[in-house]
């Protein structure tokens, strides 16, 4: 664990200094809240309806920006294969990098949040769920693109693989994550809502320990 | 080694698709579809034997992972193939008989959209696969996106479920009533093609893991060339 705690430090001192990430994902999220807006067209109401799916699409889009970036630094220096050598296993490595992604994720989650509903004129009624939302539906963006950065990250074409093996898999968390911020962006809490959330919960918690299990296999050279 | 059981494979799929095709055209047409229901024939036991050739790729993959044996990945590879295969044709062959019977092409049914998804992690399997020059690092990196991405087809299978289920009125039945009280032939036509395609799929993945241990064979071949010559 504290192997894990070292690797998030450094990701996250390195993004103080640099704020690589959280500048070029936050305009880009920017950018596709916009696209969107333009291309649904000046319709209130169904700009209303459609603010969820756009919210939630563009932090899938930009969560895969932040997660080229997490294996990005190493392997540009040449200091991943020395990270790899350590002792103790691997899994450190990912849960290290998965804490920095999911940490500047979640502020930009929450700065795209905030801007979305300005944007699209959206309120909330429960905001702590809505909290939980976020929570949840971005830990299942990290968890998944983080660990196909790892794989993707020594291949030919690593900007383009990326969103190709990770996009399918993401599914269940924009279904969840529209649904449910769509419930508490309209009527408020219903049962359905902790359908959505229990599904969040759940495929945050597979996927952290298939990613985990894999993880060693995917990097080992 | 002369390998005796695939080509008997290969005709035992040929007999039993010809003899599925002659019923599935001699049948009576179903009350209430009329000729489309002739579709089913190959529809049906192509996306089941889909589904059964991505987890069996899953198996080959686990395989690979534990005991490092190529032939493992190879045959997890042709499974996979074949996999890709057949959901596109169950694509193919769902879209044909949706648009006179749904009047679209497509629509988000979650059997459907878990189907598209299957075909999705495949895709880019392949992909992943074309880029690795390494075998072995090739055949890991293909084992844990295949062990990945199958895992996660039935969770997708039931996210969309509930996605449907709570918000909209129960799906639209896939699989249309086939009657076979009706008419033995249908049964007989849809036994036949199961047959076939069970059959057909062992074939298919045993053709293709020989064809696959060939072009390894030969890749070995030449590099162990190029290094005798002293061009590596």
């Amino acid at each position: 664990m504290r192997e894990a705690l070292l690797i998030a430090l450094k990701d996250l001192r390195l993004e103080g200094r640099s704020k690589d990430i959280l500048t070029t994902t936050v305009f880009f999220s920017a950018l596709v809240v916009l696209i969107m807006g333009f291309a649904l067209g000046p319709d209130t109401e169904r700009l209303k309806d459609a603010a969820p799916g756009v919210l939630w699409t563009a932090l899938a889009f930009a969560s895969v920006l932040a997660a080229q970036r997490a294996f990005g630094s190493e392997q540009e220096s040449g200091a991943l294969e020395s990270l790899l050598l350590y002792p103790n296993g691997h899994e450190w490595v990912f849960v290290g990098k998965l804490i920095a992604n999911y940490l500047l994720m979640l502020l930009l989650g929450a700065v795209t949040l905030v801007t979305t509903s300005l944007i699209y004129n959206l309120s909330y009624t429960h905001l702590g769920y809505l909290v939980l939302v976020l929570l949840l539906g971005v830990l299942g963006f990290s968890i998944i693109s983080v660990f196909y950065a790892a794989i993707t990250v020594n291949l030919r074409a690593k900007e383009a693989l990326l969103p190709v093996l990770m996009f399918p898999i993401c599914i269940p968390v924009v279904i969840g994550a529209v649904s449910a911020t769509k419930i508490l962006a309209q009527n408020g809490l219903t049962s359905d809502l902790y359908g959505w959330l229990q599904l969040l919960a759940g495929f945050d918690l597979v996927s952290l320990l298939v990613a985990a299990l894999a993880f060693p296999h995917a990097l080992e050279n | 080694m002369k390998d005796k059981v695939t080509p008997i494979l290969g005709i035992l799929t040929l007999l039993s698709f010809a003899a599925g095709l002659f019923y599935a055209f001699t049948a009576p047409p179903d009350v209430n579809q009329k000729e489309l229901v002739r579709i089913f024939y190959i529809h049906m036991p192509v996306a089941l034997m889909s589904y059964v050739a991505y987890f069996v790729a899953l198996g080959y993959s686990l395989a690979y992972l534990i005991t490092k044996n190529r032939r493992f990945d190879r045959l997890a590879y042709s499974s996979a193939e074949v996999g890709v295969l057949f959901t596109a044709l169950t694509l193919l062959g769902g879209s044909l008989w949706a648009k006179p019977t749904w009047g679209t092409y497509w629509t988000w049914d979650p059997r459907l959209t878990t189907t598209l998804i299957g075909f999705l992690i495949y895709v880019g399997y392949f992909i992943i696969r074309g880029l690795i020059e390494d075998p072995d690092r090739r055949a890991r990196v293909a084992a844990v996106i295949g062990i990945v991405g199958t895992l996660y087809v039935p969770i997708n299978y039931m996210s969309v479920y509930w996605w449907r289920s709570i918000h909209q009125t129960p799906t639209l039945k896939l699989l249309g009533d086939l009657e076979f009280s009706a008419d033995p032939r249908m049964g007989i036509a849809l036994m036949c093609m199961f047959v076939a395609f069970v059959v057909g799929f062992i074939y298919l993945v045993r053709f293709r893991a020989v064809a696959a241990h060939r072009i390894e064979a030969k890749e070995d071949r030449l590099m162990e060339q190029s290094f005798k010559e002293g061009r590596i």
